[in-house]
């Protein structure tokens, strides 16, 4: 049977980033947008996540969210390459502001400069912002 | 050209909604098609049938009603984000046990697919939120 | 391909409009929507911001948005125009893709 999102046919695909730029627990932003990432994974396109501003936050190594009774999220992060959502981008500039570097990250990213990430997102053709 | 929004704010609470709402009616107004308009984080509460504004306040929900009315536009709320807030349809309502639903007329419940395949399918997503 | 960046907050508030002009590519396009329009005024401690952005960026505001906040469109930069929700959609029309900086 045949999909509504299959009428261009299945040679569809399109350059998804998912643009990260909120500190997680404080708001819900950081959770949902994971949670359409991982909904996206099985559209087979070509996703992206860009992390920047207090985006970084949210891949910060050793999140303990007994105390505020809150789920604590950051292993998915981790996840995400078993939905083939390989492309984590974390802009230096954003790390190096916060006094963080890639060590402090729970995960493997590729740190790029904002003009790299710039260009980057330049080249997206669909950008969702949460 | 074919158009899908993104609607990540409550009604009210944020300017989020409203400039989403003026902007599809620019949209229906150009002769464009609006490909459908999801409803996502507090976004969701766009679609309660129970919120009573002031006489004198524009009624945010209605006006959204009145849109998929006339012009037929897809109004969909996400289903985990809507779960979370307490927002249910029919079905929802009878799955989940709960005594009553309050989805307003024109809007439906489904899932974040909805979301990607409009980015899929539409010539431009614009996103509305905090 | 050409980017429209959107910015809804004030300058004075959060880092958005500096985010976004960080990350602007020269030749696209920024509109100021919402709280984000108070960064299109002159003769303010963030006008400088905006009127250097002006050398490699088109550069909007939404005047409804301008006008419920009680400023009109002779207090805004020279060089940035003025748009309705109509020009809102003709951006998004002109240029390829919209980012929204939230």
């Amino acid at each position: 049977m045949s999909e509504p999102w299959e009428e261009e046919g299945p040679g569809t695909v399109k350059k998804f980033m998912y643009v990260n730029r909120k500190a997680p627990y404080g708001t819900i932003y950081a959770l949902e947008s994971l949670e359409v990432v991982l909904i996206a994974a099985a559209f087979e396109q070509d996703v992206s996540m860009a992390f920047l501003d207090d985006g970084v936050y949210q891949l910060k190594k050793g999140q303990d969210t007994k105390g505020i009774g809150q789920k604590n999220f950051s292993p998915t992060y981790r996840a995400l390459e078993g939905y083939d959502v390989e492309k984590l981008y974390v802009e230096a500039e954003s790390l190096a502001e916060r006094g963080l570097s890639e060590d402090d990250l729970l995960v493997p990213v590729e740190v790029m400069s904002r003009e790299a990430l710039a260009e980057l997102m330049n080249e997206q053709e669909v950008i969702l912002s949460f | 050209m074919k158009y899908g929004i993104l609607v990540n704010e409550g009604p009210y609470q944020h300017q989020a909604s409203d400039t989403a709402y003026q902007f599809a009616k620019a949209v229906l107004d150009k002769g464009h098609e609006l490909y459908r308009v999801f409803f996502y984080h507090d976004g969701v509460n766009n679609g309660t049938r129970f919120a009573v504004p002031p006489q004198d306040d524009r009624k945010i929900a209605e006006l959204w009603s009145q849109m998929a009315e006339a012009h037929g536009t897809d109004l969909v709320v996400c289903i985990a984000a809507a779960q979370r807030r307490g927002l249910l349809d029919e079905g929802e309502a009878k799955r989940q046990g709960k005594d009553g639903n309050n989805i307003a007329p024109g809007f439906r419940i489904s899932g974040l697919g909805q979301l990607i395949e409009a980015g899929i399918q539409c010539d431009r997503l614009v996103v509305f939120g905090d | 391909m050409s980017m429209l960046h959107t910015v809804n907050k004030s300058p004075f508030e959060r880092n958005t409009l500096v985010s976004c002009l960080g990350h602007a590519t020269a030749g696209s396009a920024i509109l100021l929507i919402e709280d984000g329009v108070y960064g299109a005024l002159e003769g303010t401690a963030h006008s400088d911001l905006l009127r250097g952005a002006l050398a490699d960026h088109s550069v909007y505001v939404l005047g409804p948005d301008l006008n419920a906040r009680g400023m009109t469109d002779d207090q805004v930069i020279e060089g940035v125009s003025v748009v309705d929700y109509g020009g809102f959609v003709d951006l998004t029309e002109k240029h390829e893709k919209v980012q929204a900086w939230l």
